[in-house]
């Protein structure tokens, strides 16, 4: 057995651990933060997937501000745990269900064990077009190029989810800032990592979104990395979060699938097909939308983790 | 065993403990978790579809993985909304419980089963 391969079997057996502690831990904190190194656990296995830019995102998103988001909600439902009004099921009935989902695992392994070793690909179809993009990376190709409509759709998703959790506020609120008024003094320890890390962690990505074109990274991390870096500002009480109501911020919000939907329907004009790019044209146009797409992210991500508005929207500059 | 094999049987390992948390864990922010590791658990799963997949010169292929990054992201947003359902449920109500009977009886009835 090759280092590799011991690596690979301890990493399976602490995935699997790591999950099953998320799920049968006594306490929602305690399961939580079991979840956010699950998720980096995880990405560690993209990685031997050869899935760099899945790795990324897993341990951007799915971990990272993930992560911030179960900590924060688990954080403030403490109180309602001990509160012991759930009859949790026993007995048979758990048993029941313990059963079914083994057999779940055991098909989906089977099916898993059964994959012909070199299925259906279409990896030959994306390198032979990937010059015509002017990329490097055939899944920033896949993304912004072959399948430009799902990612476009999905931008529209992360704005509607915006307005789903904006749309949770109470009357009086609407239109206010999430979360709490900026201290007097922010926190100091937070402070000063925000400090230092905010200016690198923006260059980072930056870096990630413009190297995407070529190389592993693109939109979706960087801009995670940026929307992370404006998520430890706000914690750190350094800047308070924007009013929901402000022009900016709800611009920055649908620039991207707007950017994304206009140079969809240029295509349309320019280039004979919705969502095609004019030849010799792909790169510039694809890197244009993938920076509007980088904004929107850094700026939907932080509003959904900051959740509903919370204060009064003229009330808030007094305080 | 290669890696790739041995990923796509933690896949659906995840999704049986997933779908099983989601089943029978009661609270709201714990089915949000297991609801979380079943996705992931299906994202490997595909991701292995990527791994056996690879032509072309590529060791992974790029189609799968873009669909990946994109349910990454829409599980984020998903998960998001729950959780603002949860908190605001709990900032109406004093709970955050799904349990039908906690809004015919008084606090604390229920736990006869502990």
């Amino acid at each position: 057995m090759s280092v590799l391969q011991a690596l690979d079997i301890g990493l399976a057996f602490l995935v699997f651990a790591v999950a099953a502690w998320t799920i049968f831990a006594r306490g929602g904190f305690a399961a939580t933060v079991g979840y956010v190194v699950y998720g980096l656990l995880l990405s560690l296995v993209w990685i031997r997937l050869f899935a760099v830019d899945v790795a990324l995102t897993e341990a951007a998103i799915g971990s990272g501000v993930t992560g911030v988001l179960l900590i924060g909600a688990a954080a403030r439902l403490r109180g309602a745990e001990t509160e012991a009004d759930e009859k949790s099921l026993r007995g048979l009935p758990r048993l029941f269900i313990a059963g079914l989902c083994v057999l779940v695992a055991l098909a989906l392994a089977a099916v898993v064990l059964l994959f012909p070793d070199s299925g259906p690909s279409l990896a030959p179809q994306a390198m032979r077009h990937l010059p015509e993009t002017g990329l490097g990376n055939p899944v920033t190709a896949v993304l912004i190029a072959y399948r430009a409509f799902d990612t476009m759709l999905e931008k529209a998703v992360l704005v509607l989810a915006v307005v789903g959790v904006w749309s949770l506020a109470a009357d009086r609120y609407w239109g206010g800032a999430p979360g709490e008024a900026r201290a007097e003094r922010p926190e100091p320890t937070l402070a000063f990592l925000a400090q230092v890390l905010a200016p690198l962690g923006i260059l980072v990505g930056i870096h990630i979104f413009w190297v995407g074109a070529d190389e592993p990274g693109g939109a979706f991390q960087g801009g995670a990395i940026l929307a992370a870096m404006w998520m430890i500002v706000m914690m750190a009480r350094l800047t308070e979060a924007p009013r929901t109501s402000a022009f900016w911020l709800r611009l920055a919000l649908v620039a991207g699938p707007l950017v994304f939907l206009i140079a969809g329907v240029g295509g349309a004009i320019f280039a004979g097909r919705f969502f095609a790019y004019p030849p010799g044209f792909a790169k510039p146009a694809i890197l244009f939308i993938e920076a509007f797409m980088v904004l929107s992210i850094a700026v939907a991500l932080p509003m959904l983790v900051a959740g509903p508005p919370r204060r009064e929207p003229r009330a808030d500059r007094s305080r | 065993m290669t890696s790739a094999t041995l990923a796509g049987l933690v896949g659906a390992a995840l999704v049986g403990l997933g779908l099983y948390g989601l089943i029978a864990n009661p609270q709201p922010l714990r089915k949000i978790l297991a609801f979380n590791v079943m996705g992931s658990g299906v994202f490997l799963v595909f991701g292995i579809v990527a791994r056996k997949g690879a032509a072309a010169g590529l060791p992974s292929d790029p189609v799968p993985q873009a669909m990946v990054i994109t349910g990454i992201v829409v599980a984020f947003a998903a998960s998001a909304l729950a959780v603002a359902l949860v908190l605001r449920l709990f900032e109406e109500t004093g709970r955050a419980t799904l349990s039908p009977d906690a809004w015919t009886k008084p606090s604390g009835e229920g736990a006869e089963a502990e």
